[in-house]
């Protein structure tokens, strides 16, 4: 049905693309909304314009928060009255996302394509997915939580509960269980894998941007694939292998060779991942130094010869860091002004996360 | 407490039979525990209409704006995610409105009634509603209108453009203007003011230096020239309604005056309901829950009733839901009036088991808790009412920001430092404070604001673009007193660029 508020809605989604009012654009900022991945909450990132108003800094605001904790324990971000219930009767309700709905949510966020898989689309192997509830089914699927929470609404309803012996049994008919709904999904495989370049230039809030951005592509890519794989390479001078939580937490000192770590990708992929059988996406991440001109060009004879003959997509993400010269994007956007393989983004901060995902995911590929 | 009859046939609501029963029930237990409100209109929508009602912070008729748009799509994206989900809205008008989601179940349907009637007779009751429009819904379909006639006539974007810059400004205005009157009437009688000092009346010569003494004679004429330099200035005092000044002297166009005006008028109109938000959703929740326990629960419903209260008073951690809080102290207090813990003699017992079992037997705090719904907003409430116990109760703490972690921390749990946190941020909404100081700085025109600093500084990307908006609609260039880092600095911009200058 048509709204009043249509219009309002295009308007705003006009800014966001950055169609009309250009200066508005930089305050898009992200609000989030919180769910539950497990044990974690996670924020969904939804864009939002802040308009400009004298304010506090926030840094020095600070505030007052409710919850147990010893004094100098870390209060999550976005914490804080500020932010807390601020429209009427709205209830924050705790739901378990799974990457599934995640990749969902990010997919109709951004407005990302289904990537279409190169290699075997036509295999489909049959998976299953819990979608509902129903009154019958097998003892295994029972739903614990709404049987007893049935038992309990029936016994109350019946007189029989007594809350000082507090005691529910359910019978047969309060027992719930879950049922599925068989999904297909092609049976290809990619394969991902992450560059970081840990010399000493990279600093902890450079490394947290790209823990934040290679999580959402992570789920996406996984969401739109039945195998993935993960791997890791890390390199300042060299290049080598590593687990994730090295890849993360690893702080060399020395120089910066890009070309060894091309080197170290192209030698994983030839002897792992057959080109025929296999969507491979290498991501980069660095701060854009390199060591010399000379081995520049060696990158982008690597890239050109080798790297972009198995690769779906090439992307390189730039992180910008207080020692970082930022030459090497400028020498791809050079070597490969309308490569449509070699996607470049630039992420100044934290709140460019969001659009260089996009830039990266947004051809499908 | 006397309550209007209310009619409820007045009105043609559109209620399906069995809520209108609801109603008629749940009004039924409101008025016996003395809740006085006005009439109350329950419209039903489905989701999309209540996101979209909310998204118009609950008007159905408002001016074209993206801002609306965007708080429909945080709406509607974190509904259809699960995320969260609005289960009423109420507007503070004579009668007033209420909506109600579709799809609710029947226990929702009579909490959020209960809770609905409750915030009714808080925007009746409480003092800081008293100069509220009661009429607002057909204020802003007005105002729809108007905004509406001149984007025909001067087209979209320049009609939003100038609506934004007066929205970035819309913080800019004296919370307690509706209720004071600041400045002298423009034709006062001044032909008291003769600028000299008048001495007092000596009988004996020799008293005169006594009585009258130089240094205080002197002092006195000071202040007398000071106050006389000060009439020339533009404004005479220190301005904290920018918005108004804006308004009256600013060089704008007809159709731009109006639109600014709007703002500002929507802009108090909703002021209340900022200085209200943990007395009134504590009231409102304190009050369904007494209705749903005491009364209206059947036995079947517990359950949901459960589920859902626990839901709204949740507090994820860290976070402080107002609630909560606002509810937690309602009781409180009514417990301590009841109990006669307050007053001298309990303040000054030091026996913490005595302190514990302190209990006069008074039965005052229902009669308390309705004088405070009548007399206080959130600063008075928190000031009077939080006590170490509910902190310690409640766990709260204050939270900084620390430098070598780049993390916001928890700093103490101190009560002090917690009440005076809670009441820094309640205070101005937690917005700086800034006054107009001089709409002639420099003998030439320029605007000058002064930021009365309080230990935090401004965030100086977003002042650099508000005074870019201030730019817009004062035409001369505008400069903020402020201090950063430490630093005395006035913030300037011309119309070109922006500079810093060490004041």
């Amino acid at each position: 049905m048509a709204q009043k508020i249509d219009q309002d809605v295009a308007r705003f989604k006009a800014i966001i693309r950055g169609k009309i009012k250009k200066e508005l654009r930089k305050f898009v900022a992200t609000g989030e909304l919180i769910g539950k991945k497990g044990k974690d909450l996670i924020s969904i990132p939804i864009p939002r314009i802040d308009i400009p108003r004298f304010v506090h800094s926030e840094e020095q605001a600070g505030g007052v928060g409710e919850g147990d904790g010893d004094q100098g324990q870390p209060v999550g971000p976005g914490d804080g009255q500020s932010k807390a219930g601020n429209l009427p009767g709205e209830h924050l309700m705790e739901v378990e996302i799974t990457f599934e709905e995640l990749a969902r949510m990010l997919g109709e966020e951004l407005e990302l394509p289904r990537i279409v898989p190169k290699g075997q689309q036509d295999l489909e192997s049959r998976g299953h997915k819990y979608t509902g509830i129903a009154p019958v089914g097998p003892e295994s699927l029972r739903h614990f939580k709404r049987t007893y929470r049935k038992a309990l609404k029936r016994q109350i309803m019946m007189g029989t509960y007594d809350p000082r012996a507090p005691l529910v049994i359910p019978t047969h008919e309060d027992r719930v269980y879950r049922t599925w709904k068989e999904v297909k999904r092609p049976q290809a495989k990619a394969v991902i894998i992450y560059i970081l370049d840990v010399s000493g230039s990279m600093g902890s809030e450079q490394k947290e941007i790209v823990r934040l951005e290679s999580f959402w592509i992570d789920t996406w890519i996984r969401s739109n694939y039945q195998n993935v794989e993960v791997r890791y390479i890390i390199h300042d001078a060299v290049a080598r292998e590593v687990d994730r939580d090295t890849f993360f937490h690893t702080r060399e000192s020395g120089g910066t060779i890009i070309s060894s770590a091309y080197k170290l990708l192209i030698k994983m992929v030839e002897e792992n991942y057959p080109v025929a059988d296999w969507n491979i996406y290498p991501f980069q991440f660095s701060d854009g130094d390199n060591w010399s001109g000379n081995d520049t060009d060696e990158c982008m004879k690597l890239l050109t010869d080798r790297i972009l003959t198995f690769a779906n997509v090439f992307c390189y993400g730039q992180v910008e860091s207080e020692y970082g010269s930022g030459q090497f994007l400028k020498d791809l956007e050079e070597k490969f002004p309308s490569d449509e393989r070699i996607i470049t983004s630039k992420i100044p901060n934290r709140d460019a996360i969001i659009d260089s995902i996009k830039t990266f995911l947004e051809k499908g590929k | 407490m006397k309550s209007k009859p209310t009619s409820s046939g007045k009105y043609m609501t559109s209620l399906p039979p069995e809520l209108h029963k609801l109603k008629k029930e749940i009004e039924g237990y409101a008025k016996a525990y003395g809740l006085d409100y006005y009439d109350v209109i329950f419209e039903v929508l489905d989701w999309n209409q209540l996101n979209e009602v909310a998204a118009y912070g609950g008007f159905p008729n408002r001016y074209p704006h993206w801002r609306f748009g965007m708080e429909y799509e945080q709406l509607s994206k974190s509904y259809s995610y699960g995320l969260s989900k609005i289960y009423e809205m109420v507007v503070n008008t004579d009668p007033c409105y209420a909506y109600l989601l579709y799809s609710n179940g029947m226990v929702d349907q009579k909490l959020v009634m209960a809770h609905v009637y409750a915030h009714c007779d808080f925007f009746k009751n409480n003092v800081y509603f008293a100069h509220t429009n009661r009429k607002m819904m057909d204020e802003m379909a007005n105002h729809k209108t108007r905004i509406l006639r001149y984007i025909d006539r001067y087209g979209r974007d320049i009609v939003e453009d100038f609506i934004d810059a007066c929205l970035s400004l819309d913080s800019l205005i004296d919370y307690h203007a509706p209720a004071i009157r600041r400045r002298r009437a423009p034709h006062e009688d001044v032909t008291g003011d003769d600028r000299v000092v008048r001495r007092l009346r000596v009988s004996r010569p020799y008293l005169e230096d006594y009585i009258n003494p130089d240094d205080f004679i002197i002092a006195q004429q000071r202040w007398l020239e000071d106050e006389a330099k000060k009439e020339k200035r533009f404004p005479e005092h220190p301005e904290r309604d920018v918005l108004l000044f804006l308004l009256e002297n600013a060089p704008l166009e007809r159709w731009e005056r109006d639109v600014l005006g709007i703002i500002r008028e929507e802009g108090y109109y909703f002021t209340p309901q900022g200085q209200t938000k943990i007395m009134n959703e504590g009231w409102a929740s304190y009050w369904h829950s007494k209705i749903m326990t005491e009364k209206a629960l059947k036995d079947s419903e517990i359950i949901d009733y459960a589920d859902h209260h626990s839901g709204t008073v949740a507090t994820s951690p860290g976070r402080l839901n107002p609630y909560k809080i606002g509810l937690e102290l309602f009781r409180d207090i009514e417990d301590r009036w009841n109990k006669g813990k307050f007053g001298k003699e309990y303040e000054d017992c030091d026996d913490m088991v005595t302190k514990k079992l302190w209990d006069k037997k008074l039965g005052l705090g229902r009669k308390k808790i309705f004088e405070v719904r009548r007399l206080y907003n959130d600063i008075t409430f928190i000031d009077t009412f939080l006590t170490p116990e509910f902190c310690q109760e409640h766990r709260l703490f204050v939270y900084a920001y620390d430098l070598t972690s780049k993390e916001f921390e928890i700093a103490s749990r101190e009560f002090g430092s917690i009440k005076q946190k809670l009441l820094f941020h309640l205070t101005n909404f937690g917005h700086p404070t800034i006054n107009l100081v001089d709409a002639n700085y420099k003998n030439r025109a320029e605007m000058l604001l002064e930021h009365t600093h309080e230990g935090i500084d401004l965030r100086l990307d977003y002042a650099h673009e508000t005074l870019k908006n201030l730019f817009a609609l004062w035409r001369r260039p505008v400069h903020i007193k402020t201090i950063v880092e430490g630093i005395p600095k006035i913030l300037s911009y011309d119309g070109q660029e922006h500079s810093e200058t060490r004041a």
